[in-house]
């Protein structure tokens, strides 16, 4: 007796049909846009088992915050303490900076830049696939938050925004094969174009003439060129060099200042408005 | 009735290894992860072919998708393929003994994976790295406890 045979059509048909769907979902969530909010509904509906997935560290985390002893709380505190005076500090300057700023660029006839709006946002579910780097944050639509709008944490930019649903969001991240941000060498002011490779360390340098001035090291910073990210975040650190004459441009590597692959809380910006557009036209 | 016994184990054996597929690990971890849910199926499968078959594949191939953010499809796709490769030939494979059974389970799981890689390539140009096939050789080894476990399982809830 051959069960598999008596019920149903048969197991060539099922996967005629189970292929054909699946070449359908895929044309359908690659070269359409509706798959955007499918998919926000779709993370929401699974959003429970991401609940239950990352509940053994919750746990642990929490074990762990309970059985910190008195002192070194204390010790944690005196330091939080110290490090907000020092940044509070940093952040008078920076306010006198930022007016002395504006105040220039109105000289110059520029239109002066007022600072965006942020929200912190907790970080629900790691996709753990090595082909897509991305993120679940449980702030959505009902707070405000939109497409493309960029992410950072305190070391430097993690991504962007893909796609939002009422009370959670994808962000996708800069080391996402699929993603590109456009970039500024802090020491010479290069503009240079950086690709996700899926791997969590780092990001590609493309299209970079061999006799481009880098070195290992350069602090790598969003230019704003592809409005979409503010300019003069820090992004990632060059440290890696190839100068193959065979190839037609340079190889060059960075590591990200954020660290991808172990976040829980991110910064998400609005873009920086600018007071007065039609200044900026000509 | 008795046909459709202890299917809701089944369900639950499956929702334990998709919930382990999205557990947070250290990138580390994460590298060697074995694909729990295919392995899982697989026994299914091989074990109770009426039960489980290529539509539940494509199902499970399609919340794998959803759960780790692959290109919606892929998943479903090489699911539904590795799935018909053992539902055509569950007799043979029910005989071979367990360490035969785990070498042909590491040949399904690395067809898998370059099936995988291959509908990546084409979608969204990902680079091969060969630290993607280490799922490969965890998920070989990880097939006779798994079997071991799931069988008892079974019998232990005389499922049919």
């Amino acid at each position: 007796m051959n069960p598999i045979f008596e019920r149903g059509p048969s197991l060539r048909l099922r996967l005629f049909i189970a292929v054909l769907c699946s070449v359908g979902l895929m044309v359908m969530d690659r070269y359409t846009d509706s798959s955007t909010q499918i998919r926000s509904y779709l993370t929401t509906a699974v959003s429970p088992l991401f609940y239950i997935a990352s509940l053994p560290q919750v746990v642990l985390t929490g074990a762990s915050e309970q059985f910190l002893s008195h002192q070194r709380l204390l010790k944690e505190n005196d330091r939080l303490k110290e490090s907000l005076l020092r940044q509070r500090g940093q952040l008078q300057r920076l306010e006198f900076l930022q007016q002395e700023n504006n105040k220039l660029r109105e000289l110059l006839g520029s239109a002066p830049v007022a600072e965006g709006q942020r929200l912190v946002a907790e970080v629900l579910a790691v996709y753990s696939h090595p082909f897509s780097h991305q993120i679940v944050l449980n702030k959505g639509s009902n707070d405000g938050v939109t497409e493309f709008q960029p992410l950072i944490d305190d070391a430097g930019v993690l991504g962007q925004v893909v796609s939002v649903g009422p009370t959670s969001s994808r962000a996708l991240l800069i080391t996402d094969t699929t993603h590109a941000i456009s970039l500024r060498i802090e020491r010479t002011g290069v503009s240079v174009i950086a690709e996700g490779l899926g791997q969590w360390d780092r990001i590609r340098l493309v299209h970079l003439p061999h006799s481009t001035d880098i070195q290992d090291g350069d602090r790598l910073i969003t230019s704003g060129l592809d409005e979409r990210f503010p300019e003069g975040y820090p992004v990632a650190r060059v440290n890696r060099i190839q100068r193959d004459v065979s190839q037609p441009f340079m190889q060059v590597q960075a590591e990200p200042y954020a660290q991808l692959d172990r976040i829980r809380y991110v910064l998400l910006l609005w873009p920086q408005v600018e007071l007065d557009e039609q200044e900026h036209d000509h | 009735m008795q046909k459709a016994r202890g299917v809701g184990v089944i369900y639950l054996s499956l929702l334990l290894a998709l919930i382990l597929t999205v557990t947070p690990m250290p990138a580390m971890v994460q590298l060697f992860r074995p694909d729990w849910v295919l392995l899982v199926l697989l026994y299914w499968v091989l074990a109770l072919p009426y039960r489980a078959n290529i539509g539940m594949a494509f199902v499970l191939g399609f919340l794998v998708d959803v759960l780790v953010g692959t290109v919606l499809g892929v998943n479903a796709l090489a699911f539904s393929v590795v799935t018909f490769v053992v539902a055509s030939n569950y007799l043979k494979i029910r005989n071979f003994s367990i360490l035969q059974q785990a070498l042909l389970i590491g040949l399904l799981l690395a067809f898998y994976h370059l099936m995988i890689f291959w509908l990546s390539h084409f979608l969204t140009g990902v680079y091969f790295l060969p630290d993607y096939l280490w799922p490969v050789l965890t998920g070989t080894l990880a097939w006779p406890w798994i079997f071991w476990l799931l069988r008892r399982v079974r019998r232990q809830f005389k499922i049919s």
